[in-house]
């Protein structure tokens, strides 16, 4: 065979044998290589990158000194170069580009730059670099020059350092306590203003003259609640008042000194003088503040802990729906609907929906459920607050129902070849000891399928949390305003809408001004998304794994 | 419960009492659960039916035609009326009469509101009457001395204790004053009039055939807003004498002027610039033995309704050509009515229009859908007036003799018809029929373009590319893992390439968009390179292995050709991307896009090649693992025998092994077609979602389903728009469903097949 001619090589197929294999490599390539770049750009998203300093002249300007954080890289042809006005060496078919996030978006305009190889000059990373996470404005970089209490100095230099971080401390601690009265206590005070004055409308529809004893009531305790508030705000001054008290000054790249008020600051770090292990531990900090945080600036920075909730929320009601619904189908379809052409057809079309595109299941949703099914709600038992709605616009309830409509095939599929797995005998043997049908399903044929439910249930979740389309129509948003659970009765708000893993991506990615500075977070979200996903569908095959080699140990 | 599991004593005898009550209980438990299942699952399934039946429900009133209701009929007194009007909420209705009695009356008992006088001149008479634009509620009176007195039609509304109060009035947009619109006297025999906010024009026909016209141009004081300075603008047409002009009109704009002559040709005039009307076009527009019995515009005052004595109606509207000359278009008929056309009442905003013929039969028809949707007896009389409310749902008949009939009007959805949604249309200002895709506008007279063409096709187009990438990988991949490859590598492939089916497409979409679509722009040469070495460089590997020493190809078991390419692959894939600079200078001046523009295709970022490759890649899995087990479950003694019978692995597979499988192999492509069809955030993220109709793979397209998410959410509930959406929707439902019966039907047999073999 070694030798064998290029014809009979040909005839024997094997060079066919070869392209099918190249078409598996081709595959396994493309995922193994999607899932990595999502990794890697999800998981830099945390690590405190260096920040360079490196001086810069483009042609017919002053020099400048750049400091920034390297993002990106690329070679371009010398022809694109020269374009853009950078001419190479002879010789030099191709230069490169770096891409620089500079920060500081409020005094440059754009916070990230694409710089030509050419025209910088050496880099340093000077150990004194400050980077600043802001609650506003994105990252700064600079050089701390003095620590400011109330426009008085307290600390300049070396020094400096040690007493921003302290006073940073005490800065986020207040903007802790502020954050907890402004969004609980004040909260839970509009959310009693706002029922009392639905009361109120409920007692005009029901015709309740002014003056009423009801009436009294609710003036007194809005009387009551004002004044809670009045207290409250009160405190909240005070703790603004503390929180502005400290200011530091930073020097930018240019020379330029400006003062930033220490309210603003969620974090400040040095990463040029953080060792390896410094850098860990910041990276694993970042993380948690990721995945447990709020969003800021439109979503593009910050957490996204509303939108973990939502998913997790969604799916769970979800869940809850489709799992005794999508089982009672299964089992009337296999065990109690006599089998015969309708009931064949009825699989067919089960399973072809399982192939309806998830667009159009949100359209029915929109239609269906929200406009149809809400605003019949709405008519009969939240008529005080009307013309604004409360079911009869999209939300949680309506957004888990749809999806429940849309994973319910998968479920029954799931189950029905769970129930058909189950050999005969055990059924036989149930009946020939006089259990009825009933009995029989119920403690020996289903217990036996629940691993099968499972993995349906799974596999139904799995797609839940990955769809967007529909859920663009029946209920989620950019950015809630509030949990669907806390802790005002009847603490499960199914009428909200929601954030949603999928949604965040396509909306930070796709709508918001700044992509540059978006693109990481959303990387680090897909990263996300995507080890949810293949956690509980590598759950699902794992099961269904075990189930198949279970049934054919008891077949044997 | 103790009782049930023991066995013994404790069981009562089986005839006691307690046995039976016992039996019987079960027994209603047994039968309880019976109908609670089949009602439950019965209950699914409807719920999976209802989808479909609710998508219909939505979408079936789009194709209803028109209905018509008389509500009252009543007589109006002392009734000379010329003209009448209905106002929005179909409860006050105007008439002016000739001799300058305007009369505000209750639309639906006649009893009169209010009669305001107007300042009319004492030793004049009214020789003619004009109104504008429905839409403004301008009126006009000519005198028989040349001056003409221009007023307007308002309802002011308001809401003391929570009541709707309609107080009619009738303003003077350039105030009281009669205007003097022939300086010279002459008597105003006809007369057209305009009048926005910055400008007022008259035009009209004196009695020795000649046209005046005046513009009045509104010049605000900027010191003080409600003081202003009317500019003057005069011209004469002189008319050859033997033309008898019997309708004049001139659009909402001030800018255009048409004249019908007896002998059925249309002036069509210039006025622009008032003191320079220029003559553009004179064009017969109906055969000889035909007059025009009707003129009015379309509301938006572009097109032109030519209303004839052989009843048929024609839609004519100016066209720009090459040179910038502007020609009428006869664009579309309507032949639906046997007697003339006498009145023609255009609706306020929408494309529709009412023509009345002499028979006093009432056609409702709708000029972009091309639809006639209803055509009924109304009146007896053959001279009747109509109004039309401006929510096209009332109109108002009155008759020379006062008898007046209120009707309303069932017409939700005259925008659509299958020949608007999926043929070609001729727009308004188009110069040829499109297909277009274009649902809202900011301005209020706007021309809905529903066309549904452009939207399937882009649908088509993007799956079209991505079964271009998924079919041949999926399919051949599925051929290797399930024929070639070595068990123990199978178990691990199959379930990594199925894991990427469960990946959401939001991601898909968001990596297309904004990390390949990058990519694919800078380095285009090397992408294609890519697509052209790849098998190219397998071949050659597969030939370069067969050079090896034995040896060494022995150390390697069998069925591990794919692991032996991945490097090959990733090497293609490197240098191919590093090449891609070189080729792109080499071969297309070091910028292909700009080089692709330059040879006339056009190149757009987010193009339908990143999409066809990134969708390919979540086809894949589908068809992948459906084919896979479809060459798996080809029974082994087929394989066995063939294989015995000395044919090569190869001649045993494409002749045993894929005819047998060939029918699970299409269900998989079916299926994989229809989840291409139905994805949309792939398609909403990586294309630009333009609706054109181009097959070129570097443009984009717009999808059905990116088009329902990026519209629905703006859609206004049961609007024509919000139907239409669901009309999409609906397509898209049935597509699939028809892709994934087909292919489960398919499936079906064969595993049948596969249990008889």
């Amino acid at each position: 065979m070694t030798n064998q001619p290029l014809s009979s090589w040909v005839k024997s197929g094997s060079p066919w044998v070869w392209l099918n294999a190249g078409a598996v490599s081709i595959s396994l390539v493309m995922v193994i290589g999607l899932l990595g770049l999502i990794a890697v750009r999800g998981l830099s998203h945390f690590w405190p990158a260096d920040i360079v300093a490196v001086g810069y002249v483009e042609p017919g300007k002053d020099s400048v000194t750049l400091l920034g954080e390297v993002v990106d890289k690329e070679t371009v042809s010398a022809l694109r170069l020269r374009n853009a006005g950078v001419v190479l060496p002879e010789g030099q078919s191709s230069g490169e580009r770096f891409l620089l996030k500079i920060g500081n978006r409020d005094y440059f305009g754009l916070d990230y730059r694409w710089v030509n190889g050419p025209w910088m000059a050496e880099e340093i990373r000077p150990v004194n670099v400050v980077a600043i996470e802001r609650r506003e404005w994105g990252h700064f970089y600079g050089y701390l020059s003095a620590v400011k209490e109330a426009g008085e100095l307290v600390a300049k230099g070396d020094p400096a350092w040690n007493e921003l971080q302290q006073r940073l401390e005490r800065s986020n601690s207040l903007v802790a306590q502020i954050k907890k009265i402004e969004k609980h206590a004040i909260g839970d005070i509009n959310h009693a203003l706002e029922s009392l004055r639905l009361d109120e409308r409920q007692l005009d529809i029901d015709g309740i003259a002014e003056g009423s004893l009801q009436h009294q009531e609710i003036a007194e305790s809005r009387q009551a609640w004002n004044e809670q508030y009045k207290v409250l705000q009160e405190r909240l001054e005070g703790l603004y008042r503390a929180l502005n008290r400290d200011q530091i000054t930073m020097m930018m790249s240019d020379g330029r000194e400006v003062e930033i008020p220490l309210a603003k600051v969620v974090d400040a770090y040095r990463p040029n003088a953080m060792s390896r292990l410094d850098k860990l531990g910041f990276y694993f900090n970042e993380v948690w503040k990721f995945v447990s945080g709020d969003p800021r600036e439109a979503n593009t920075e910050g957490g996204i802990f509303p939108a973990i909730f939502g998913t997790v929320m969604m799916v769970m009601i979800m869940a809850v729906l489709v799992t005794p619904f999508g089982v009672v189908a299964a089992v009337y379809l296999k065990e109690y609907a006599t089998q015969g052409p309708t009931i064949r057809l009825i699989r067919i079309a089960v399973n072809n929906l399982a192939g309806v595109p998830s667009i159009v299941y949100g359209v029915f949703g929109l239609g269906f459920f929200v406009y149809f099914l809400g605003g019949n709600i709405d008519e009969l038992f939240f008529e005080a607050s009307l013309p604004s709605p409360t079911f009869g616009t999209p939300g949680l309830l309506w957004a888990s129902l749809t999806l429940a409509i849309l994973t319910v095939p998968v479920v029954i599929v799931a189950t029905e070849e769970g129930l058909s797995r189950i050999p005969r005998n055990i059924r036989e043997g149930s009946l020939a000891l006089g259990a009825t049908k009933a009995e029989t399903l119920w403690r020996t044929v289903l217990p036996m399928a629940a691993p099968a439910m499972m993995t349906g249930l799974i596999l139904a979740v799995a797609r839940a949390a990955g769809e967007v389309a529909p859920l663009m129509m029946v209920g989620v948003v950019k950015l809630a305003p509030a949990l669907a659970v806390d802790t005002v009765a009847p603490y499960l708000h199914l009428d909200r809408q929601f954030m949603h893993l999928g949604f965040h991506i396509y909306d930070v990615g796709f709508q918001s001004p700044n992509v540059e500075a978006a693109e990481p977070l959303v990387y680090a979200t897909a990263l996300l998304l995507v080890l949810i996903i293949v956690v509980l569908n590598i759950t699902a095959i794992s099961i269904r794994n075990r189930l198949r080699e279970n049934s054919k140990a008891s077949e044997n | 419960m103790v009782e049930h599991s023991s066995i013994g004593s404790v069981l009562p005898a089986a005839n006691s009492p307690i046995a039976i009550r016992r039996r019987a209980w079960r027994e209603f438990k047994d039968r309880a659960a019976r109908y609670g299942v089949a009602f439950g699952g019965l209950s699914v399934i409807f719920a999976i039916v209802l989808i479909f039946f609710y998508l219909l429900h939505v979408v079936l009133p789009l194709f209803d035609g028109a209905e018509m209701d008389t509500v009252s009929e009543y007589t109006l007194e002392s009734n000379k009326a010329v003209h009448i009007a209905l106002n929005e909420y179909n409860d006050v209705a105007l008439s002016a009469n000739m001799d300058g009695l305007i009369r505000f009356f209750v639309a639906d008992t006649g009893h009169t509101i209010s009669t305001p006088a107007l300042p009319l001149p004492l030793n004049s008479n009214i020789v003619s009457f004009s109104h504008g634009a429905p839409t403004t509620g301008v009126l006009a009176y000519g005198f028989d001395d040349g001056r003409a007195l221009i007023f307007k039609r308002e309802y002011k509304i308001s809401y003391p204790d929570d009541k709707r109060y309609i107080t009619p009035v009738i303003t003077y947009p350039i105030g009281k004053a009669l205007l003097k619109v022939d300086d010279r006297g002459r008597s105003l025999t006809s007369l057209t009039v305009q009048s926005s906010e910055e400008q007022t024009t008259v035009v009209g026909l004196t009695d020795i055939n000649t046209l005046v016209l005046l513009g009045l141009i509104r010049q605000e004081n900027f010191m003080d807003e409600d003081a202003f300075t009317l500019e003057e603008k005069r011209a004469e047409i002189s008319l050859p004498s033997d033309e008898k002009i019997t309708h004049i009109q001139m659009d909402i704009e001030q800018r255009e002027l048409y004249l019908v002559d007896d002998s059925g040709f249309i002036f069509f005039y210039d006025i622009s610039d008032i003191s320079e009307p220029n003559l553009i076009q004179k064009v017969k527009a109906v055969p000889t033995g035909v007059n025009v019995t009707a003129l009015s515009f379309l509301t938006g005052g572009i097109s032109i309704l030519v209303g004839r004595s052989d009843g048929q109606i024609d839609q004519w509207f100016p066209l720009r050509d090459l040179h910038n000359n502007y020609t009428l278009h006869n664009v579309r008929n309507f032949k639906e009515q046997e007697s003339a056309i006498i009145e023609l009442a255009p609706e306020h905003s929408r494309k529709g229009f009412l023509a009345l013929d002499a028979s006093g039969h009432l056609g409702i028809y709708h000029t972009t859908a091309e639809r006639t949707l209803l055509v009924e007896k109304v009146v007896d009389d053959v001279e009747t007036l109509i109004a039309v409310s401006p929510r096209a749902n009332s109109v108002l008949a009155l008759s020379i003799d006062g008898h007046a009939k209120l009707i309303t009007l069932d017409n939700e959805h005259p925008e659509v018809s299958w020949h608007s949604l999926w043929q070609e249309v001729w727009y308004e200002s188009r110069d040829k029929p499109e297909y277009i895709w274009q649902s809202s506008s900011a301005s209020n007279d706007f021309e809905p373009k529903f066309s549904l063409s452009p939207l399937t096709f882009g649908t088509i187009k993007a799956a079209f590319y991505a079964m271009m990438v998924a079919v041949p990988l999926a399919i051949m991949g599925a051929i290797y893992t399930a024929y070639f490859m070595s068990p123990k590598m199978r178990r691990l492939i199959k379930p990594t390439i199925e894991i990427m089916e469960a990946l959401p497409t939001v991601i898909l979409g968001f990596l297309a968009g904004l990390w390949l679509a990058p990519i694919v722009e800078g380095n285009l040469p090397g992408v294609f390179s890519i697509l052209i070495m790849l098998p190219v460089m397998t071949i050659l590997t597969a030939y370069l292995w067969t050079k090896l020493p034995s040896s060494f190809r022995e150390s390697i078991p069998e069925g591990c050709e794919a692991a032996i390419l991945v490097p090959v692959v990733i090497l293609v894939g490197v240098v191919s991307m590093m090449m891609s600079p070189t080729l792109e200078l080499w071969l297309f001046n070091g910028d292909m896009p700009r080089w692709l523009d330059d040879i006339g295709v056009g190149f757009d970022q987010r193009n339908s090649l990143v999409v066809g490759l990134v969708m390919g890649f979540a086809v894949i899995p589908t068809i992948f693992s459906i084919t896979e087990d479809a060459i798996f479950g080809v029974p082994k003694h087929l394989t066995i025998g063939s294989l015995a019978l000395g044919a090569t692995p190869w001649q045993t597979l494409t002749r045993v092994v894929l005819l047998t499988a060939s029918p699970g192999i299409f269900s998989a492509v079916m299926i994989g077609l229809g989840r291409a069809v139905g994805e949309t955030m792939i398609v909403l993220m990586a294309t630009g979602n333009t609706p054109i109709m181009d097959f070129n793979i570097f443009e984009g397209f717009r999808a059905l389903s990116a088009n329902i998410a990026v519209e629905m959410p703006e859609a206004e509930v049961a609007s024509t728009h919000y139907r239409v959406l669901f009309l999409a929707a609906l397509v898209l439902f049935m597509a699939t469903f028809i892709f994934n019966t087909i292919a489960e039907v398919v499936r079906q047999r064969l595993r049948v097949k596969y249990s008889s073999l």
